[in-house]
Parts: structure tokens; sequence; C-alpha cells
């Protein structure tokens, strides 16, 4: 491409920086380095220098052959890349749903009398902070992401953070170490778990530890039983995606395993950003090696060679684990050419994400991988057919890929035994909010929410249960009065609710839920990638009706306002491309129709 | 163009009416072969659809959301409901959502379908409180040659596609930024002239809004001088080079304000360079000299 670049030059710190990614440039000519390698190489500057000058931009536009307006339209979509300069030490603490119930806004509050107002997140400046969406730490909220640009980046997650913390953080005076993982899940050495019961037990930065414990027996057993048998035992096993969707994996699984197209991608979305969720970040700081098991064995059975992790950038801890994880397993045979000698070769890399919540759909985090704009495409096509880089594509959630090992292993049928006839198996739930004990619980599905909530330990003594928000931001509201619903695909669907990613928000009465529909709205305000009009104008209007309705206190909404309302709602949900505009107004219609209007209110 | 393969036709229904249509067709096509208005914002003939705007959504049976007719293709059984209520509330809110936050002025096309729709934006107008939030701002006026207007920019993308691998190859300009703060945007932002531009114009010719303008037409319009229904069209051939573009000339006052080329036009498709769409002010440099 012949491509004009400004005449800003990169400073020799960000040109080092793209180079130890990309290799040294060997001749003027692009060397056909790849789209793909864009958000890398953006992310190559981000880290070293704290944010990605016109200089820098314009060097790896021309090193990747991408047209600047392009590469420019790319970086600012995402929110941890900055366009001006920012501190080299940033702070992002999380304003959201849990965070918020555990006194995110004071925390904010007191910082700002310390540092300063924050940066808004559109126009960042040298403020040394700035509010977040969900960081996924619910269960030790409040939490905080601390970003440390420089020749060794360093992020790191404060978690039931406080001004101290934070204050010594960025002084450099303390690094907390990495949070144990007994806090995380109240379940801990329980008999019968089947996806956390490595979880604390072992060390997951230590392969002969989780092979000790039999990990890559089910790779093993996987190359015997080869790529029918396995897929055989996934349909057997009944299993259904876990990121939300709920699509039979084992259909995907057929689709590409039978694709003539060549080559084959197989995908693991880890770019787990749904408010209130957390259970992916878990396994994946806790139990690396079952993912990379998982995906071989996938790859095994899809006849995929290259393998990708979108991990979203807000988890350094799980980056670091996975990475040594990966390291571990390739030195061992298990992971690249041939593994365990048999004919079945994956090369898998990780794909950090920069902070865009749509880049957890599917096609937008396709987009992303291939380094445009995390913008969701048109389907059909659907991904195993059309998918990364337009060639047939598994794609699965971290969770889904977790019950793979133990499907290959115990047979389809053993996984299917537990849970309920069109929901089998068990089921990882983020409890968070207006619990005893938040965390990550392992249940069958099928287990009713009041089963699982009494397992949490229930709301505080002295509280009342108000509402319970099924599914994150993208979810819906159930009430007190849900709690026999039982916790499976199908009743919750009949029950026009849904467990979506499986994050279960508690609120009790002290909680201000008007406040809470507020963030919501203002979400997917700031998440909508802004592609299509129902949503890039629809979650505007929703946030502007909900804050005058809202604003006014004690006087009730007029009928056309709800109207207008529930009609945005409509709109978004009929006409936008992807999910997310069509959740968008789902949890604020539920939440409005039970506890804030008196007609439909519940208490 | 015009492929030889035997075309196969698959059977569908369209509000009621079972139609045989070739199998490659999209919705948008089957619908106007059966006689059938499906309004359109982003699309246009000759470009991949951009799928953006959404006002084409048409109801498919068995599917939960509503389908935009313009990019999806037909298959064999569809029973599809271009008129149903659902698909007329969403274009309603569509016509809302735009009418509200974008100048639609210049677009008739956009007002007839807000008309349509019977669309009322000024419902999420506050009593109180901060207004809507609008994509207003003022012209950017960096050159002598055009003007971008992004108050009136509906992000169709089609200027973006055009710019780069649907025509010119420039890639010149992006969709920057997210949601509603999205725009269509030089890199960092510059002006026209320190970006990669070449003033081909092609970007102009298939903005459906107005938000892109010959400099010509901005300037007329500010004087309150732009008078569409005074202009002779001459068509002709650019003198430029051997290609033979074929140009459309638009002459208010004995004066040239505008060159376009027919969309439909073999050579041009409605493309042309800097020369054949601006090169025209010697002509009357030198009637004004004589």
């Amino acid at each position: 491409m012949d491509i004009r670049l400004s005449p800003e030059q990169p400073t020799p710190e960000e040109q080092d920086a793209v180079n130890s990614l990309l290799g040294p440039e060997i001749s003027s000519s692009a060397e056909k380095l790849g789209r793909h390698r864009l958000l890398p190489a953006l992310w190559a500057v981000q880290s070293r220098v704290g944010w990605v000058s016109e200089g820098a931009l314009n060097y790896v536009c021309h090193r990747l052959d991408v047209a600047p307006a392009d590469a420019y339209g790319v970086a600012s979509f995402y929110r941890l890349l900055s366009l001006t300069p920012r501190p080299l030490t940033l702070a992002h603490i999380c304003e959201d749903l849990a965070c918020r119930m555990k006194g995110s806004e004071d925390l904010c509050q007191e910082v700002e009398k310390h540092l300063g107002p924050s940066a808004p997140a559109h126009q960042p400046g040298m403020a040394p902070w700035q509010k977040s969406a969900c960081l996924g730490q619910c269960d030790r909220a409040p939490a905080i992401l601390v970003t440390r640009s420089g020749r060794i980046s360093q992020d790191l997650i404060l978690g039931e953070a406080d001004l101290a913390q934070l204050l010594a953080t960025l002084s450099g005076r303390s690094l907390s170490p990495p949070p144990a993982a007994a806090k995380s899940i109240p379940q801990l050495g329980e008999k019968g778990l089947r996806l956390l019961r490595r979880v604390g037990r072992i060390d997951p930065t230590n392969l002969v530890d989780y092979r000790a414990q039999g990990g890559y027996r089910a790779l093993a057993r996987a190359l015997q039983i080869g790529s029918e048998g396995v897929i055989r035992e996934v349909r057997d096993s009944g299993l259904l995606g876990r990121g939300g969707a709920a699509f039979p994996t084992a259909r995907k699984w057929e689709a590409v395993a039978k694709a003539p197209r060549r080559p084959h991608y197989l995908v693991c979305n880890a770019d787990e950003s749904e408010p209130g969720t957390f259970k992916d970040r878990v396994l994946l700081e806790e139990d690396p090696f079952n993912l990379i098991e998982a995906m071989s064995i996938a790859a095994f059975a899809t006849g995929c060679e290259r393998g990708y992790v979108y991990l979203r950038g807000e988890y350094p801890l799980a980056k670091q684990r996975l990475e040594n994880a990966m390291d571990q397993a390739r030195a061992a045979g298990l992971l690249g050419e041939r593994i365990l000698s048999a004919e079945c070769s994956f090369e898998l890399e990780i794909r950090k994400g920069a902070g865009a919540y749509i880049c957890g759909e599917e096609t937008a985090l396709f987009n992303s991988i291939e380094g445009f704009r995390g913008e969701p495409r048109s389907k059909p096509p659907f991904p195993v057919t059309a998918g990364l880089f337009g060639m047939p594509t598994v794609i699965n959630n971290v969770e889904t890929f977790a019950n793979i090992p133990d499907i290959v292993l115990d047979g389809g049928a053993d996984f299917a035994s537990r849970g309920t006839k069109d929901s089998t198996g068990t089921r990882l739930f983020c409890l968070s909010g207006s619990v005893l004990q938040p965390g990550l619980y392992e249940v069958p599905l099928g287990t009713t929410l009041g089963a699982l909530l009494e397992r949490a330990g229930g709301v505080p003594e002295n509280r009342s249960l108000r509402g319970i928000l099924l599914g994150g931001a993208a979810g819906s509201f159930v009430g007190p009065g849900d709690s026999g619903l039982p916790l499976s695909f199908e009743a919750t669907r009949a029950a026009g609710a849904t467990l979506g990613s499986g994050a279960v928000m508690v609120f009790d009465d002290s909680v201000d839920l008007k406040d809470v529909l507020l963030r919501i709205a203002a979400f997917f305000r700031e998440e909508s990638c802004g592609q299509c009009v129902p949503c890039r104008v629809g979650t505007i209007r929703q946030e502007e009706a909900l804050q005058r309705i809202l604003s006014r206190g004690a006087a009730p909404a007029s009928r056309e306002e709800l109207l207008a309302l529930s009609e945005i709602a409509q709109a978004m949900r009929d006409a936008s491309i992807c999910g997310l505009g069509q959740t968008a107004g789902a949890a604020v219609q539920s939440g409005l129709t039970r506890f804030v209007l008196p007609a439909g209110g519940e208490e | 163009m015009s492929s030889r393969k035997p075309v196969q036709n698959v059977e569908i229904t369209i509000d009621g009416q079972l139609r045989q249509v070739p199998q490659e067709s999209t919705l948008v096509q089957a619908c106007q072969d059966a006689g059938i208005d499906v309004p359109t914002l982003c699309f246009l003939q000759g470009m991949t659809p951009a799928n953006a705007c959404r006002i084409c959504v048409v109801e498919l049976e068995g599917s939960r959301v509503l389908v935009p007719a313009c990019s999806r293709q037909v298959e064999r059984g569809m029973i599809v409901h271009t008129e149903s209520e659902r698909v007329r509330l969403a274009r309603r809110l569509v016509m809302e959502f735009l009418a509200s936050s974008v100048d639609l002025s210049l677009s008739e096309t956009a007002q007839e379908y807000a008309r349509r729709y019977g669309a009322h934006p000024e419902r999420f107008e506050a009593g109180v409180g901060p207004p809507p939030a609008t994509v207003a701002q003022s012209v950017k006026v960096d050159n002598d040659l055009y003007v971008r207007d992004l108050s009136r920019c509906i992000l169709c993308y089609r200027c973006v596609d055009a710019c780069g691998e649907e025509a010119q190859n420039t890639f010149a300009i992006s969709v920057a930024g997210r949601g509603f703060d999205a725009r269509i945007a030089t890199q960092f932002d510059h002006p026209l002239p320190d970006s990669a531009c070449v003033f081909c114009g092609n970007c102009i010719g298939v903005c459906p809004t107005g938000a892109l303008m010959f400099k010509s037409e901005h300037d007329l319009r500010k004087q309150g001088r732009w008078d569409e229904s005074s202009q002779a069209l001459t068509e002709t051939i650019c003198p430029y080079c051997g290609v033979g573009c074929a140009l459309t000339l638009h002459v208010q006052d004995n004066r040239i304000v505008k060159v376009t080329s027919p969309p439909d036009n073999s050579v041009t498709r409605g493309h042309l360079c800097i020369k054949g769409r601006f090169g025209f002010e010697f002509v009357q440099e030198s009637e004004e000299k004589s």
C-alpha cells in the first residue's frame, strides 16, 4: 500500500519498543508483517512510554503497512490506549456495580482530595487516576488497576483497596502480592467440585504439579480416541457455551472439523468484561494449564493448528500465569510441534485486549485480533464458516473449555449426569454485592437461586434482599420472590431472565437501585462501539431519559417518558447488530418495572 | 458485473407473496424485484453494505431479532415481513435517533423516511435539565475544494469505504473514537491538507446527507444563493486524460458549481479524480477574462 505519513518521527524509545516486538527493521520497505500485529504494536508503545504519540503511530504504520488514519481509528477505539500524554503510572478505579456497593464512590472522592480530579475517559490528561468500568474483581471490591509503563511495565490489581494502599502503590513503596485463591473460593476443599477442584490446591505456576494431579491425561486420551471420538464425547455431554449465549459446543466443533477450507483457527474468549463476572479470571489465574490442555484437545479435534487466547487487558495476573504455563507446556512438548509425539501440532498465542467490553462479542474479537476496530460483524456468516481471518473458527469461552478435559476423560455421559436434562454439568456463579461471602461458586445447573444465595451466607444481618441482577449488565433483575428459580438455561429463559455470564449481583434494601440503573445505562453508553444507530444513539437516549425520570425524585414518570424508554429498549433489542445493543435495555427495563415504578414494584 | 453462470433461483415469501429470486441476491434486491420499497440510508448500490444505519431491517420468521435487508442473502424458504409492527417501530426509532442527534435538513430521503414512519424526535427533548446530546459542531473549512460538516454526519461509513478499498485506496479517513463520540477523522484529526487526502472528492460523491460538500456549494448556500431548480446539468467527458470519465456539470448562473459522475457509469461508477472533480475553475477563469 502506498501510505502517506505525517512528518512526526518516533523517539528512540518508541522505536525501540516497537522493534522489540517486531524485530529490527531490515529494509526500508514494509516487511509484510501483517496488520494483525497492529494492536500488539500499539500496546508495545503504550506500555513503554504511557501513550501513543503521532510519531510512534507513524512508525507502527510504516512497519506494518497500515494507513495512519486507519491506525488512528483503531488506537482511539480502546480505553487503555491513550493518544495524548499520560503519567507512566495510572490508577483505574472501578466504578461499577459491585465496587459501588463497597464504597468506590467514597474512595474516588478521597482520591480526588489527594490527587486532584480524575481524567475523563474520552479526554485523558495528566491526571494520575481515572474511573474504570468493571475490573472483574467483584469478590474483593472495591478494586483498582494500576498500570505502570516503562522498560519493565508492570500492571497490578489492588483488591479491597483503600486510599493508603493506593498512595503507597503509586509512590512505588508497596507492591501487593497476588491475592490468595482461597478468598475467592469459599467452597475450597469441598468434595464434588469439578471446575474448581484444583483451584487453591495446586501450584498454578508449576506444570509438574498439574501433571501430578492428573493433568494432561485427557489430552493423551483424546489422541487415543481420535477427533471423532472427542467430538462424540462433547456431543454426549450436552455442554452448552458458558460465555452467555449457551450454544451447543459440539455443534461448533463438528462444523469446523468438517469445514474444507483451511487453516482452521481456535480462539478462547477470555475478554471477560461483563460487570459482575470474574469466573474466567479465577480459572486463568489458578488453573492455567487446564485451559491450555483443553485448547490443545479442541485444536486436535477440530483441525486447528493455531489458536489465540484473547485476554482482557485488565487481568495482569492471569496474563502472567498463562504466559508462564504456555512456556512450560512448550518446553515439555505439550504445545507446538508434534504434541506428545503425535501427529498433532498446535501453536497458541495470547492477545491482550485494550479496554473494550465490545471485544467480548466474538466477531468484534476477531476484528480486534486482525488489527481492526473492535466492531462486530454482521452474522451470518457465523464463525464456524468465516471467523478469524475469514476462516472456519471455533471460539469458546474460558469456562466452556475448562470442562473439556473432564468430558474427554470421564466421558460425556458422566458430565451429563450432573445438572438438568437440558442444562448439563456444573456452572460457575460469581456472587457479589450484598452477600456474606462473595466469591466464585460451583454448583450443578438447576440449583435454585435461593440455595445458591444460602451457600454464600445470604444477605448480611439486618438487611433484606431487594433484587438480584442475573447475568450482569446484559442480564436482567429478578426479585426476592424468585428464590425458587432453578439456575438452568431453560428455567431462566422461561422466566424471561438469563444466566448470561454467571454473574449474580445481590442488592439489599440499603442499595440505591436508581443509582444502579443509571450506572448500567452509563456503562452501555460508554461501551457501545458506535457502529450502528440503534445502539450508538439508543444507549445515550436511554441514559438521558432515565436521568430525567430518576432525578425528579418522587414525581412519577409520565406515560410518554416510560413509553419512550421501552421503545428505545425494543429498537435496540430488535435492530442492533450485536448482543451489546440487543441487551442494552434489558436490565434497565426489568429494574424499572420491578423496583422503581409504583405499579410494578415488588415491595 | 454480469456473470454468465446459470442463475439458480430460490423460493421465498415476502409480505405474503411467493417469489422466485436468484440465490445470490440480498433481501433488498428481492424486495425491489417484488415492488416493495425498503428504506436504506447507509447502503449504496455497488458498494459493500456497511450494515450501520439499520433502517432497512425486516422481520424474518424464525429469527430472534430483525435482519438487515441490505446485506442479508436470501435462503430457501425464508418468510419475510417488511412492514410489520416491529419493523415499523424499529425504523421509526432509527429515524428518531438520527433526527434528534444529526442535522438531516439536506437529506430529503431521510426526511421522507421520518415522515413515513411517524418519527417524533422532539420527544427526547428535556423539559428540564440538559438537552439531548447531538453531534452539532462547526463546519470544518480547511481547504478550497470541499468542506466537512460533521453535524450532518450519520456515520454511514460510505466516505471511509470510498476513500479506502471500495474506490480510491487512499485511506485518508477512518472512523475514530467510540460510541456516541465516534466520528469520521483523519490521522490525529489533522486538517485535510495535512492528511493523506488526495482530494478526489469521491467521499462527497457518496455522502447521503450533505456532510461533505463542494466548497462552492457550501459558499452559495451560506449566501442563500444555492438554487438547484435553476441549475442545468450537462453531461460531458473529462478532457484531462484518456480514461474517458463521464462528468455531470452542475451549472448555475452560467458557472459550474459542482461536478458529479453518474453512479451507474461503467467507467467511473460515480468516482472521479481531483482533476475531473475539481479542475473546472479554468473554464470560468477564461470566460471571465475574455
